[in-house]
């Protein structure tokens, strides 16, 4: 496929891996944020096209890792219901809550349905107006717009039979949060690429500056990503501290202004909570007044359902770069993307997935 | 889940004047799919754009598209003249 498979090629990615080998004087630290670039180095093994002495971490990029217990456990406390029809995107199904997951449910018989797009949600509640038809909203920036819309679409089409379940975080709030923690390694970040089609990157001048880390945003294929890795290596091998955009075919520095309007027509941002990382200020999004008839946590009173965390997988400490997935005891041998204890394995943009699947 | 990849836009529905509304056939590989085009109203037929859960995030600019061959062409030529 155009704009994929030339991304992919063997001999320019070995051309810019000797680059890397020739720039790298020094140990680094280098987070990729976002889950997809995870998968996508994993798969390639990028990792083992690298010098000694840069340290690929992976960040909290992936929302189906993120999404807090307790989030999953309010969508299990009402997708068993006879009068609901819960909607989500495929990967939310098999992310464990505290006693079950998705899956399971629709297997007892929950009308549980996998959706490609949060518009088709709405022709799902459209079509069956004597049911109450709720929307998984998990998503970063990314997915924002898409939600954004669906929401948007039903106020205008006046549904009443339809809401959103909503757990969207933000990227800058996140990286902030690693980059202040006490325990923090990171000395350069890439950039979720598609987050920034849609956000532009004027937000990482500050977070550049204040932690006087490199920011590259990047892209997902191998190139981009062995690009991005160059010019991060660059940047901390010659002292610099900039805001780099590798992925210049997709994102502009003002993002997508339409994507943007929308999204803050619809949302606003709070305080939320991510999985194994505990609440972030101003990390996520959730609908704003006008919209709140949209909202399933109030629609089905769900705020009374808490859940805290288990202690024993170590998703959090490998989402913000401390730990890698082989250092936890329980990592393929009490879990795996079979029967997964934490986020982390479930998704296959998480990391422990990931290294359990190509086997790191 | 924040998978986003390139399609080719085959036709286009829809006006200029209910930009939420627009939408377009993109061709993914020989795959049809109907995609939003209400974030990128000024998309034309034969564009490339970057599609997430139906809707088309970015246009791909097809001139930046080409400068990371052009950056490792350069560097090609570099090593080249570093070989003794």
């Amino acid at each position: 496929m155009k704009y994929l498979d030339e991304y992919r090629d063997p001999v320019l990615a070995s051309q810019l891996s000797r680059q890397i080998h020739k720039m790298a004087t020094k140990p680094w630290v280098i987070m990729e944020v976002c889950g997809g670039q995870t998968h996508s180095i994993v798969k390639f093994g990028i990792d083992t096209l690298l010098p000694d002495e840069i340290e690929l971490v992976h960040g909290p990029g992936c929302p189906v890792c993120v999404t807090p217990l307790e989030t999953i456990d309010r969508a299990l406390a009402i997708a068993g219901r006879r009068d609901i029809i819960f909607c989500s995107f495929g990967d939310m199904l098999r992310v464990p809550g505290s006693t079950t997951d998705l899956l399971s449910v629709k297997a007892l018989g929950g009308d549980i349905r996998i959706v490609y797009s949060p518009l088709d949600a709405i022709k799902v509640a459209q079509d069956n107006p004597k049911k109450e038809v709720v929307f998984f909203a998990v998503g970063f920036e990314s997915t924002a717009p898409a939600n954004a819309m669906a929401v948007y679409q039903a106020k205008k089409l006046g549904l009443k039979n339809f809401s959103l379940l909503v757990s969207h975080v933000l990227v800058p709030p996140a990286m902030d949060a690693i980059l202040s923690s006490k325990s923090n390694r990171v000395q350069g970040f890439l950039a979720a690429g598609h987050v920034c089609a849609v956000m532009g990157y004027t937000e990482y001048f500050t977070i550049a500056e204040k932690y006087k880390v490199p920011i590259v945003v990047t892209g997902f294929e191998p190139l981009d990503i062995l690009q991005g890795i160059a010019m991060c290596v660059q940047q901390l091998e010659e002292g610099r501290v900039e805001v780099e955009n590798q992925y210049v075919r997709s994102v502009t520095k003002e993002g997508n202004l339409h994507a943007q309007d929308l999204i803050s027509k619809v949302f606003k941002v709070i305080p939320r909570k991510w999985r194994g990382i505990g609440e972030i200020p101003n990390s996520g999004f959730s609908l704003n007044n006008e919209y709140q008839d949209f909202d399933a946590d109030l629609k089905f009173k769900l705020g009374h359902i808490k859940t805290l965390e288990s202690l024993q997988c170590l998703s959090g400490l490998i989402l913000q770069g401390i730990k890698k997935p082989y250092e936890c005891s329980a990592f393929g041998v009490k879990c795996s993307p079979e029967s997964p204890l934490g986020a982390t394995m479930v998704s296959t943009e998480g990391a422990c997935s990931a290294y359990y699947r190509y086997k790191r | 889940m924040c998978l986003a990849i390139p399609g080719k836009i085959e036709s286009i529905e829809g006006s200029n004047d209910d930009i939420l509304n627009l939408k377009g056939k993109v061709n993914f590989g020989g795959i049809l799919k109907e995609v939003s085009l209400a974030y990128v109203p000024d998309a034309k037929v034969g564009d490339y754009v970057i599609v997430h859960v139906g809707f088309a995030l970015s246009l791909v600019d097809q001139q930046e598209a080409l400068k990371v061959f052009d950056y490792l062409k350069q560097m090609g030529e570099l090593e080249e003249l570093q070989i003794p």
